[in-house]
Formats: C-alpha cells, structure tokens, sequence
C-alpha cells in the first residue's frame, strides 16, 4: 500500500489496547478498510472550518441534570447470579496484582 | 557533582460531598456491605444511560472559584478507554478536552514565605470501584462497586513545587479549603482525598524538565512527604551513577520504606479520549457562577487575616485555629458569646478565648472527617473566662474548673459553687491571713526590711497556700505591700 494513512503497526496497537487478537489477515483486512475510511475523511480538509467551534455532540443541547436524590439500588443478590463468578458479596476475577 | 532540583506537580482526587453517585442515583455513604449501592448504570449493563448529578457538579464549580479557576461556561465529558477490572464500562467518564474549570491558584506558605501554586484544571469524574484482596479465595480479587461512580474533582497542579515540604504544605492546605467549602470531607484514610504526584529532578540552572515518575495512591501527608523524598534520591543515585530515569509509574511501599514500580500499569497510558456519546455537553449559566460563589462560606485564608487584625491572633493561632471548619466555628461562637457575657472588645476577647482554646479545649476535641467532638459547648468557655474576667476566679483555678466540666459536663458556676472555687476579693479575709502569716515568718520579714523584696514571693505563694489558690493575687500583692512597709 503506498503512503497508508494508517500503519500495520498502528492497527496491531490499537487492537492490542481494545483486546482483539487479530490473524495477519485480518489485520490487513483492517489495515485496507480503516486505510479508506481516513482516505475519504481527509476530504473534509477542502472545508475552511477555522470559524467553526469543534462538535462534541451530535445534537445541540445541554446535558438535561438530575437532583440530587438517592434512589432505589439493585438487589444485590440479583446482581451477582449474573456475573460467572461472585465470591464475599463481590464480583469475583482472576487475582489483580499492582505491583509486582 | 551535579546538584540537582526537584520539579514536582500533584493531582489530587478528591471525593465531592453528593448524596448520589455522579451518574445515578446511588448512594455515597461509605461502608455499606459491598455492592448494596449498584445499579445497571454504575454496573454498566447494556442500554443503561448516566444522567449527570446537578448537586456534583456544584460542587465542582465551587472547588473551582475557591481556587480561582475560570469556570466554563459549556465543558464536556469524555470517555477514557482502558480496561481494568474496577471499570465495568472498559472507560471511565471523566474530562479531557474542555474541563469544567480551567486555569487557578493557591497560595502557600512554607517557611514563613508566601508561594503561588498554578492550578492547570479542575475537571470532573467518576471514581472506579474497589478491588479486594484476600477478602475472597487466594486466587481472585473481589470487585465491590459501591464506590464505582462516586464523583470526583481532580485538581491537577503546575509543576511549580520545588521540595517535599511544598508538596506537603500544598496538600493540606488543598484539603482544609474543600473541607471548609464543605466539597469534601478530607478523609485521608477513607480514601476520600487522594493524592499521585509527578516528580522528576533537573539540573539547577537548567530550563527543560527530566524525566518523570509518577507516584501513584498516597493516603497520608506523611507518606507523601517520605515517598516524594525517596523518590528525589533515587532519581538523583541513577542519574549520578550515570544512568537515565524512565518514565514509569511507582507506588509508595511503607513496609519497605520505598518506592517501587508498578509495572502493570504501564500500557495504560494510551487512553484514546473521545467525547461520550452519551453525554451532551454540561452547561452553567453565569448567573449560577455568581450564585455559587455568593455562597462561598469565607475561606480558612480570609478567616485567618481577619482573626489576625480584628481578634488579636498571632498568625500561628490563626492558622491552628482555622485548621478545622468545626474549630473555627467553636473559636468564633465561644468568642462571641464571651464579648456578649464579659464586654470585653474583640482583639483581646479573640486572644483570651484563642489561647484559652489551643491550650485546654483542643486536645480534648477528636474529628473524623468534617465531624469534630467537642468536650463542652462554646457557651461554656465563654462562661467560664467570663468568670476569671470579674474576678470569681483566676486563670489557673479556671483550668481546673474546666478539667471539672469536662468530666461531670456541668457548667462552670455550678463547678465554682460547689467545689467553693470562688476567689477570696474581700480584703478583710485576705489581710486576716496576710497578718497571719507575716506574724509566723519573722526571719523573711527581716530580709524584707533588709531590701530583700524578692522575699514577697514567699509571701504570696503562702497566702495562696492558706486559700487553696482561691485568692485574688492582685488584692494579695497590694495588701502584703502595705502591710510589709507598715511594719
């Protein structure tokens, strides 16, 4: 692929960081799809848009509040016959060690 | 060898005072067994949507004018992607590209010199839940999500701190800001003010920073103090062995007096920020700004001035006196009700009631957060100085009658009655006893004549003696003068 937008090792690290293992095939299915998906963004650089504020949302309102009332929790019984395991009240995973 | 200068900046997470969690409506309240307080939205179950807490993010904006952040008008929640097993979404919500409060400062004083700290932003999220250790079998951590979307403020600092003790005098005056402005409890170890700090060591002289370590997760000044210290040698042994300082993350080992590295953390750091979908921006009115800041209760530093030049504090009074909102509002009640009850003007009522307070009231006083114990009301303090004021007792009797309220809880008259503490002022009584004295003391009296004044501490110290220290000293001196030159 001449000139990629994106790298073979951009797309490895990033489904590294979302936790995809990949074929090489698959990777360079990715690669040529997310390579087009950039190509067709940049003709969006045509646009001058130096007087228009970034979009952070998709429809233009503020964020509706809530008042702050404690409400009825989960039952936590309930809870925890949906996790795979649950051990001592809690969700229970493999051992987490911080430092090692 | 190369003498080298600390470069250190903090954040700081600190748990806002909401009744509910930042995203939905469970409680906050510390202790509850674990996941009692979850819901599809802080368990992150599919189609549940957060609605942002309106209280939280008052609190915020008051954690922002405190420090003097310009607050946003319009700021934007975004996701930060990472997957840990305290994260149910496999993203935190939190700030990125446009906090709630931007640029602002504090003002520190170490070493008797004032220092201005920048503050880069105060931005607004969710904490993550608590992983447990041992609390299940050996081979799992137990994931307990009551604290999993409690709102936090993170106030990250300029790396304007040059040493330990900066980083230190930061901390805690950051603490007793937003405990005085009532955002956060400063509970250190509850884990509701928690510190990471960023440190790295440069040539003196040089401009550019070094390499950082990042100490994550101290809960107490103390810690903070040693690991930053640790940390600022280690950094100077590699770098004077010759070796360079990688950029890592480290905790504080208290068991091993050191810091050591994380290196499970390291991976993180790519975190992907994007707007949440989910969230429209967060929007406050400048009207709201300037509600918010009209109800700013006065701040520790302005009490302080004050209590400097309207109650004739010492700043170090002052500063011990505003170290707990609890306390300064004990010391200010106790005060103005000794003004009402002795008519005594404000510089010498705030020093006599301020010295009365640091020297016997607090060591009885226990705090746990924002609550504090008092071991007897303000009315009673402003009762009993009211009565070494008129002259019912002295200073030294008012501190036993205060160890007596403080055990039986009854008031300072009623101890003075019944214990017959009251000062002998009739000078009929008080001559009886001088002459008394005088008659059974000739050798003293001779030196006295002998121009031996001094000998009218012996005097005094007797009379005192004969009345159990009930007398008045000032009508003993004047009587034992007269009586002395008479003779």
């Amino acid at each position: 692929m001449a000139d990629p937008k994106i790298t073979l090792e951009q797309v490895l690290h990033v489904a590294k960081l979302a936790r995809l293992t990949l074929s090489d095939d698959e990777a360079r299915q990715m690669q040529e799809q997310l390579d087009a998906i950039l190509g067709y963004m940049e003709g969006l650089d045509e646009l001058d848009v130096s007087d228009v504020p970034p979009t952070f949302h998709s429809i233009p309102m503020d964020a509706p509040m809530r008042p702050d009332v404690p409400e009825r929790c989960s039952d936590r019984s309930e809870i925890l016959e949906q996790a795979p395991e649950s051990e001592a009240g809690g969700f229970a995973v493999p051992l987490v060690l911080e430092v090692e | 060898m190369t003498a080298y200068e600390p470069v250190i900046g903090l954040e700081v997470h600190a748990q806002m005072r909401s009744r509910t969690k930042l995203f939905c409506g469970c409680p906050t309240d510390y202790g509850a067994p674990p996941n009692e307080h979850t819901c599809p939205v802080c368990l992150a179950l599919p189609g549940a949507l957060p609605v942002p807490n309106a209280k939280a993010i008052e609190l915020a904006v008051q954690a922002g004018l405190a420090l003097e952040c310009d607050v946003a008008s319009h700021s934007v929640f975004a996701r930060k992607n990472y997957f840990y097993p305290d994260l149910p979404k496999g993203y935190q919500i939190s700030q990125f590209e446009l906090p709630l409060n931007g640029k602002g400062h504090l003002d520190i004083e170490v070493d008797g010199e004032t220092k201005r700290i920048g503050i880069t932003r105060i931005h607004v999220e969710e904490d993550a839940a608590k992983n447990i250790h041992g609390a299940g079998s050996s081979a799992v951590t137990v994931v307990d999500f009551n604290r999993g979307g409690t709102p936090l403020v993170e106030i990250v600092s300029d790396p304007d701190l040059r040493s330990a003790e900066e980083a230190e005098a930061y901390l805690r005056k950051l603490r007793d800001l937003l405990m005085f402005i009532g955002v956060n409890d400063g509970n250190l170890e509850e884990g509701s003010f928690r510190c990471d700090a960023n440190v790295s060591i440069r040539p003196v002289g040089q401009e550019e920073f070094g390499t950082r370590a990042e100490l994550k997760n101290i809960n107490s000044f103390r810690f903070v103090k040693k690991a930053i210290e640790h940390e600022i040698a280690r950094q100077e042994g590699v770098l004077q062995n010759g070796g360079t300082v990688v950029q890592e993350t480290r905790t504080w080992s208290e068991g091993q007096g050191k810091t050591i590295s994380m290196r499970s953390k390291e991976e993180a750091h790519d975190y992907r920020y994007f707007p949440d979908p989910d969230l429209p921006p967060v929007a406050v009115t400048e009207e709201r700004i300037e509600e918010l800041r009209a109800s700013l209760p006065e701040l520790p530093a302005a009490k302080r001035l004050r209590w400097q030049k309207d109650l004739g504090l010492t700043e170090y009074d002052a500063g011990v006196l505003s170290g707990h909102p609890e306390v300064a509002k004990y010391f200010e009640e106790a005060t103005r009700l000794f003004v009402e009850q002795s008519g005594k003007k404000g510089q010498d009522a705030g020093k006599k009631v301020g010295n009365f307070v640091q020297a016997e009231v607090l060591r009885h006083v226990t705090t746990n957060g924002l609550e504090a114990l008092f071991p007897v009301a303000p009315s009673a303090i402003a009762e009993l100085l009211a009565c070494v004021e008129d002259g019912t007792i002295n200073g030294k009797i008012a501190k036993k009658v205060f160890a007596s309220m403080v055990e039986t809880g009854t008031t300072p008259k009623a101890i003075i009655d019944a214990q017959g503490l009251a000062q002998v002022t009739d000078t009929g009584a008080i001559e009886e006893e001088v002459r008394r004295i005088l008659e059974a003391s000739p050798s003293q009296v001779a030196q006295y004549k002998e121009g031996k004044t001094n000998v009218i501490g012996y005097f005094v110290g007797q009379v005192m003696k004969a009345t159990k220290g009930a007398a008045n000293p000032k009508a003993v001196n004047e009587i034992l003068r007269r009586l002395l030159d008479e003779q």
